[in-house]
Formats: structure tokens, sequence, C-alpha cells
């Protein structure tokens, strides 16, 4: 969908170039995420591909276009562009700020307006703030309207350089989650740029890791660049924590579940002894054939039969969608040292450290 | 003793002359309004190619807002004296000119200042967003930073039309017409003459406080989007 073949960026005056011959290519759908220190050049390569700055070396095929070969105002109006400082006009309304490219392009004005009203949905706006202007909206709001804007013409690509950086962490968190979701189902091509490698890791389907001059050191999947960085830029880039980065990209299910120590309300107080003996532990989880009631102490098991005791519920029951990182955290945290994954009300087993561990190490 | 006569002789005010006077009062005043208002449609032209030199060629910025202001620096009389020689002051038009280039060199600076600045103002992130969807120059300069840069553009013309009002009344010194004919009329008088010069001052500074006014409601009209800021 992009591809950059040997391309530089060459400034005059400047000892070394700020990109230097770089290939790098972006599937189409993709997710790619630009990251490194700054002076990098990923927010330089991010804008050689709209040409706000023109490469000195190289070439750039967007959707099989040479990107150099055609006037850039054109090329531009098929290519979303989202910047950190937003960029809304100040003097125009939120409708007229999303209808810019269709105005641009020469859209009647039923179509535009059709258009508007179905983004100011898409990026959960009301569309009542569609006749004010930017300056009465939050900074968030604001940003919903600049990837509004960026998709009015509906492009195939999208750029963006630190669209989240100018918002507050909560703010930024619901943005970063919203935009994943309406990108997978859009399934447009995004490059982003960003120096946080926490957003690089939870947005990418890949990641491009950028050093000093535009060097790719590695160009991977998140888990892969976790798992096995290349040398010794990508591991100290990636930080501390490395492992935690990498569980909170995996879902529970892909860990393997134990059944634990757990007895059907129909078993007896000898059964549940028996398996407590069994997995070394004073408590026992209590089903009803496949739902899960909660669990027991020892202490509580005073007659021979089950029917009498009061199953406690566990305090965290996870999702098999939910992250191995967050499956840690209920260990961790809570008084049995084990996560329990109920889907649907049905009881799917559980975790311990050290399954959860397995993973990290594999 | 003579004062005192002199002042029941003659009231501070008197209605009289200025009714008898009323077609020369308005004569005046339209002079006034023409001379005023040629100067900025010229000083507004004339700083608005300056201006679009000065963005366009960064480099060029520097000697236009030098010799604008050196030209703001020399004193309004001595202007007159300047041009008077060149152009001539024998015919009406003479006249007429001779007053406008000097009036006119009086708006360039702070015209040219106020367009250059309310457009270098645009915020960096909004013109790279609009070239960014596809603006080419000519359409991000008259469709995006031009009109962003309204409220300082009209701030300039405010400053300019009222510096433009005060000059004009300089102008009669010069036998070059205006409201300033009356103040120099009254106090050349053998004994001086308050009606004539409070009929010239109070028109001249109602003129300015007119437009001035005029000039803030139409940038307001034409900037509905400036009163979401202080929201």
């Amino acid at each position: 969908m992009i591809r950059l073949e040997g391309v530089s960026k060459h400034y005059p005056g400047a000892a070394l170039p700020a990109v230097d011959r770089l290939t790098l290519d972006v599937r189409r759908g993709e997710f790619v995420t630009l990251v490194g220190p700054s002076g990098c050049g990923k927010t330089t390569t991010l804008k050689m591909i709209n040409r706000i700055i023109e490469p000195t070396g190289g070439s750039i095929f967007v959707d099989g276009v040479d990107a150099l070969s055609v006037p850039a105002h054109e090329l531009r109006r098929s290519i979303g562009y989202v910047i950190q400082q937003i960029g809304l006009f100040p003097h125009r309304t939120i409708a007229q700020n999303i209808g810019t490219v269709p105005g641009l392009l020469g859209w009647d004005q039923a179509r535009t307006q059709d258009r508007i009203a179905d983004l100011i949905d898409v990026v959960g706006l009301e569309p009542e703030m569609l006749d004010r202007y930017p300056a009465e909206l939050s900074g968030g709001q604001q940003q919903r309207v600049g990837v509004a804007r960026a998709l009015a013409a509906d492009p195939p690509v999208l750029l963006m350089d630190e669209p989240f950086g100018a918002v507050d962490p909560i703010v930024r968190g619901h943005l970063q989650r919203e935009f994943l979701d309406l990108q997978r189902k859009l399934g447009k091509t995004v490059v982003f740029v960003t120096h946080d490698i926490d957003e690089a890791i939870f947005l990418g389907t890949r990641i491009a890791m950028l050093n000093t001059g535009g060097i790719l050191e590695q160009y991977d999947t998140p888990e892969a660049i976790l798992s096995e960085p290349v040398n010794q830029f990508v591991e100290d880039f990636l930080g501390g924590e490395r492992g935690l980065k990498r569980l909170a990209l995996l879902p529970i299910s892909s860990a393997e579940m134990v059944r634990g120590p757990m007895i059907d309300r129909t078993g007896s107080r000898d059964d549940a002894e028996r398996i407590m003996a069994e997995h070394s532990v004073d408590w026992v989880g209590i089903l009803d054939g496949k739902k899960l009631l909660g669990w027991v102490d020892r202490r509580d098991l005073v007659s021979p039969d089950l029917n009498g005791v009061e199953p406690r519920p566990f305090a965290v029951s996870l999702s098999p969608n939910s992250s191995l990182r967050e499956a840690l955290d209920a260990v961790v945290t809570g008084h049995a040292r084990i996560a329990v994954v109920v889907e649907d009300g049905e009881y799917k087993g559980m975790l311990d450290l050290e399954s959860i561990s397995e993973e990290i190490t594999e | 003793m003579n004062l005192v006569v002199a002042q029941a002789a003659t009231p501070l005010f008197d209605w009289d002359w200025v009714t008898r006077n009323l077609d020369t009062i308005l004569e005046k005043t339209l002079e006034h309004l023409q001379l005023t208002g040629v100067a900025l449609g010229l000083g507004l032209l004339l700083s608005v190619l300056l201006a679009a030199v000065s963005i366009w060629k960064a480099r060029a910025y520097k000697p236009i807002a030098a010799f604008t202001g050196a030209l703001y620096t020399i004193p309004s009389l001595a202007v007159f004296a300047l041009v008077a020689p060149i152009i001539g002051i024998g015919t009406p038009s003479q006249k007429f000119w001779t007053a406008e280039v000097a009036l006119v060199s009086y708006t360039l600076l702070i015209l040219v200042r106020n367009i250059v600045t309310g457009i270098q103002g645009v915020p960096a992130g909004v013109s790279e967003a609009a070239r960014g969807m596809g603006y080419q120059e000519g359409g991000l300069l008259a469709r995006i930073e031009v009109p962003i840069a309204i409220p300082a553009i009209i701030a300039g013309v405010r400053i300019a039309a009222v510096t433009v009002i005060g000059l004009v009344t300089v102008t009669s010194l010069l036998g070059l017409g205006g409201l300033g004919f009356f103040i120099l009329d009254g106090l050349r008088r053998s004994i001086i003459f308050p009606t004539e010069i409070i009929v010239g001052v109070v028109l001249s500074v109602g003129l300015a406080a007119v437009i001035d006014l005029g000039l803030l409601m139409l940038g307001r009209s034409l900037t509905p989007w400036m009163r979401a800021q202080g929201r």
C-alpha cells in the first residue's frame, strides 16, 4: 500500500542526513507505528509520504502511484493527515472543518452534508457540535474532529503524527482504544508516529523502530520485537517491564489454563478434602454443572455434604479475551493467588503465577 | 474688563453661525471624509501588495519595514512641504494629491505590519493541516490565512483610519481642505472665534469615533468565530 524505496532527506548544511536510504513496506490495512528517540527521523519519514517534506532521494509509492510524480496537492487529497497540533481551522465551524477535503474535491453539498453527519457519529461526537467553532471544544473533542476531517473523503491511507500527544492521559487512553476499533472496522492503512513505546505497542500491528538518522533497526510485530529485540538499541528503547508489556498483548486464551481445585456442589466433604490435599491449598471452588458459584474455605466445611455452605464469589473473574497482564494482576492482588476465567457464565479454568510466567519465558 | 465685554458680545458657542454656514460645514466634512477614504483605500491596496511581497519573499520584509517606518517618522508638515513642490498646490486636484501622498505614506507602516504579523500569527499547525489536506499556496492564503488574520488586519485599519482623520486636519494648514479649515480660520481672526474652532474639533473627533466604531462592528461581523474564543 505504501512503499518507501531508499528514501533520503538531506537538509542543506546538515552534516548527516535526517533520513538515510530508508526502505519500508506497509501492507494494505496495516497499522504501522514509527517509533524512536527524537532525531530518529520518524516525523520526517511520515511527512515525506505526503510530501509536506520533499525527499532528496529515493522513491515513494502510495496505492501503486509514484507519489513524487503527481502534484503534491492532489496526492494529499487522497491521504488523511492528522497532526499533534490538530490544526482545526478556527474560523470555520466543525461541519465546515470536516467538509474541507470534500470541498476541495468539488463534492456537491448534499453528498458532503451526508458525509459530515456520518462522520460526527463515527468519531463519537454529538451532531449539535457541528455548528460550533473549534475554540468551543475540549482538546479531546477537537482531536476527534481532526480524525473525522482526515477521514472525510474516505482516503485509503491515514498519516498520523503523534495525534494523541497533546491530550491528558485519560482522554488519550480513550482515544487510542476508540481509534483502534475504528481502524479495524474501516480497514484503513495507518502510519502513526509516536515517541511513546507503549502507544506504539498498543496500536501497531507492526512497529518500525528507528534510530538516529532514520536507520531502521527492527520492523516487526509488537510480540516479536518484545520477545526478540535484535540489538541493544531496541532493547534499551523498549525499556523495563518488557515481559509485562508482552503479557499485555497476549490474550488469556493463548495460555494453558488448569482446572484447579474444583468440586461440583453435589460432591461430599471427603471429596473436597481430597481435592484440597491434591492441590495443597485450603480452599475449593464450587461448580454447579459448568457454572462457577464461588469458593469456600476448609473451615466452612462443617457438614458431610456441600449443601449447607455458602460459596463466596471470586474477587476478579476474567474472560478469555482479557490480557495475560490483567490475569497477572488478579493473581498478585487476589487472596487465592489465582485468576479464574469465565466465559458467558461458564467456568473455563484458572491461571496461576507459574502458568503465566511460562508464557513470558517461552 | 474688556475680556468680559467680549465674552458678553460673542458667546462661547454661536449656534447662528452654525446654521448660517451649514453648507460649508457639510462640504468640509465630506472633503475630510473623501481625503480619509481615498488615503485608506490606496494605503490598504499598497500595503496588501507590500505585505504579499514580504510573505512570499521573507527577505524583503526587513527593507519594507524599514522604508515604511522611515516614512512614518517624518513630521507630517515636513511631508507636505516635501511633496508640495513636486506635485504642486496650484489647482484643487494638485492640492488633493499632495495631501494624499502624505496621508497614504502614514498608513503604510501600520497596515503592512498588521497584515504581515496577522498572517505570520496563524498557528503553524493550522497551515500545515491545510497543506496536508491539499490546499495550494494561493488557496491557503486566501481561504485560511487571511481570514484568520482578519482581526489583526482590522485592528491595523482602525489605527490607520484614526491617524489619517487626525492628519487631514493638519492638511488644512496648507490650504488642502477638510475640517481643519474651521480651526485655522477661527484662530486667524483678529478676535479668536471659538464657535468655528469647536465645530472643527468636535466634527473631526466625532468622525474619528464614528469610523472607528464602524470598523469595529465590521470586524465583529466578519469574525463570528472570535466570539467563540472567549467562551
